[in-house]
């Protein structure tokens, strides 16, 4: 049974079939990623999986629950975890404190405990703050541990946001162009580290726009156009899939296509 | 220096040390009473900034919670001869109930729309005051009865000015503690992005109706401590230029900073005691002043003077 099966989803904005009966499912330990041109409606479709939308058709089943309508905190309790396209980030916290922040489930909350700061309180500050300093290591971010995230650059936190993610242990990790305006020694790196977080056996989904990335890293493409599925299969079947050429190129970029990539 | 400079404990440390101090600086006892006024207001302020600065939920009726503060230890005692001590329990409980039963539903609004329910609320308090005469002797306010603790009267401005200041720093304690803590680490978050506070795992909606909560407990037992030192309660304590004066003082302080709310109090409070010698102009100095601390120092007093001196250490 996959980790993530997503049937017949749907959303509307005014009329509009902004994601129109998408199936997918994602597998353990696999890269899956959605790649279709620009308003394909591949972050609406994260939206909707993430719970940050509430689907108008279809429905979400993680670990073989439904959890279609349930609320982003939620989802994240059984283990669905993200990151976000346009920076969300929290930019009055140092980068040690937003990786703690992704361990916010995982934490002892007791509030009184809080209050006076009870050795358990400091205890468990201490592990979170452990756990922050490895996973920033991990993604190349030991360095910045004390700075304020809003002093940080713009790849640097593309970076933090995945380490946020993986403080939750998830289970299932949505990317959401985790290498857009990244150059191309920080794309090599987060290639790396996608490929070792599905190796350690998470279900990771990709929205990427870096073509090559995709191709390189992917165990399953799945492509969107217009809020459909145009099609879907392992890289080397879409890169040759002429109807996908023609939704990111036209008819006549086809042979510019196959140059591009190869 | 600096790692002791940003331990947890430093800033409880400080105010302690500045009440101390202080102690032995101020001559009269006439100084000694404005400084129990600033440590009361700073401790409602200190609650405050919790809710703006950390979570970044406006109140503009926290002056409600002051004032049922204030007033359960005038009529708590002179109705039910509960001591002053147990009246002001029960009104920071009963506040506390309040601010998690009006807490939900509001704390859905944001930004402006917050602004202005909070608002309401808080002149529905003060109306409440001032209306119910039977209970709170109405627009004239009511007497507050001594406090005495095993048979000892806590009066006279030095004893206030020590029990005051004890529980500023305690205030202040208690809010570093929560603000370095998961819970603080939550709030802190879903100020900066909702979503990504969800996505975390974060019950934004219960988070902020705790840190309302917390935050109306610290402003009602400030009203209660200003009940008794003052040994007399009006509703002014409850109204809106209350509430405004609370805010006024969050942001001129420095949102987000425990060290700034107590600088935010001391300012509003002691300016206006040193400007009286100014006479008519007292209150045009008084705006002008805010108004030039907020175009020269725009973060508040306490981070701008702290960023301005680790630029020049760089």
């Amino acid at each position: 049974m996959s980790i993530l099966a997503v049937q017949d989803i749907g959303i509307a904005f005014g009329g509009v079939r902004a994601v129109d009966n998408v199936s997918f499912t994602a597998e353990t330990g696999q890269v899956f990623s959605i790649i279709g041109p620009n308003g394909a409606g591949k972050t609406t479709l994260f939206n909707l999986v993430s719970g940050v939308y509430r689907p108008k058709t279809g429905q979400v089943r993680l670990d073989g629950a439904e959890v279609t309508t349930l609320e982003p905190n939620r989802l994240a309790e059984r283990g669905l975890s993200r990151t976000f396209q346009n920076l969300q980030v929290f930019f009055r916290m140092s980068a040690r404190e937003n990786v703690m922040v992704g361990r916010h489930l995982k934490e002892k909350r007791g509030l009184l405990a809080h209050l006076l700061a009870l050795p358990s309180t400091l205890a468990q500050n201490r592990e979170s703050a452990e756990i922050a300093d490895t996973l920033l290591a991990r993604v190349g971010l030991a360095d910045y541990a004390d700075t304020p995230a809003s002093s940080m650059p713009y790849g640097a936190l593309k970076r933090l946001e995945i380490a946020r993610a993986l403080a939750a242990d998830p289970k299932v990790l949505l990317l959401d162009e985790p290498a857009a305006g990244c150059n191309p020694v920080e794309t090599e790196e987060i290639e790396r580290l996608i490929r070792t977080i599905a190796d350690d056996g998470v279900a990771v989904v990709l929205v990427e726009h870096d073509m090559k990335l995709v191709m390189r890293i992917s165990d399953r493409v799945l492509v969107l156009d217009q809020g459909r599925v145009l099609a879907e299969g392992p890289g080397a079947e879409i890169r040759s899939n002429p109807k996908v050429i023609e939704a990111y190129l036209g008819t006549h970029g086809t042979r510019e296509a196959n140059l591009a990539l190869d | 220096m600096p790692a002791l400079l940003s331990h947890r404990l430093a800033v409880p440390l400080v105010i302690a040390l500045v009440v101390v101090a202080l102690s032995f600086a101020l001559p009269s006892n006439f100084y000694l009473r404005v400084a129990a006024l600033v440590w009361i207001s700073a401790l409602a302020v200190i609650g405050l900034n919790l809710l703006m600065g950390y979570a970044g939920q406006v109140s503009l009726g926290h002056a409600g919670f002051f004032g049922l503060g204030a007033y359960a230890v005038a009529v708590l005692p002179a109705q039910f001869a509960l001591h002053p001590l147990l009246a002001a329990l029960v009104g920071a409980v009963i506040c506390g109930l309040i601010a998690f039963v009006v807490g939900r539903p509001i704390l859905k609004l944001k930004g402006h729309y917050l602004a202005v329910a909070t608002l309401g609320f808080g002149i529905l308090i003060a109306m409440a005051i001032s209306n119910e005469a039977w209970l709170t002797g109405g627009p004239d306010g009511m007497p507050v009865s001594r406090m005495t603790l095993f048979g000892w009267r806590a009066r006279g401005a030095e004893t206030w000015y020590w029990i005051t200041g004890g529980l500023l720093v305690v205030g202040a304690w208690i809010a570093v503690n929560l603000v370095a803590s998961p819970t603080g680490r939550a709030l802190r978050a879903l100020h900066d992005s909702e979503v990504a506070a969800r996505v975390a795992g974060i019950d934004v909606a219960r988070y902020k109706v705790r840190v309302f909560v917390i935050s109306a407990v610290y402003a009602s037992v400030a009203g209660s401590a200003l009940a008794l030192v003052n040994g007399f309660v009006t509703p002014e304590t409850a109204n809106f230029m209350h509430s405004i004066e609370l805010v006024t003082m969050v942001v001129v302080g420095g949102m987000g900073s425990i060290l700034g709310s107590v600088a935010g109090a001391a300012i509003l409070v002691v300016l206006p005691q040193v400007l009286t010698a100014f006479h008519e102009y007292e209150h045009m100095l008084l705006g002008l002043m805010m108004m030039v601390i907020m175009i020269v120092l725009r973060s508040g007093i306490v981070p701008s003077l702290a960023a301005l001196i680790q630029r020049r250490r760089k």
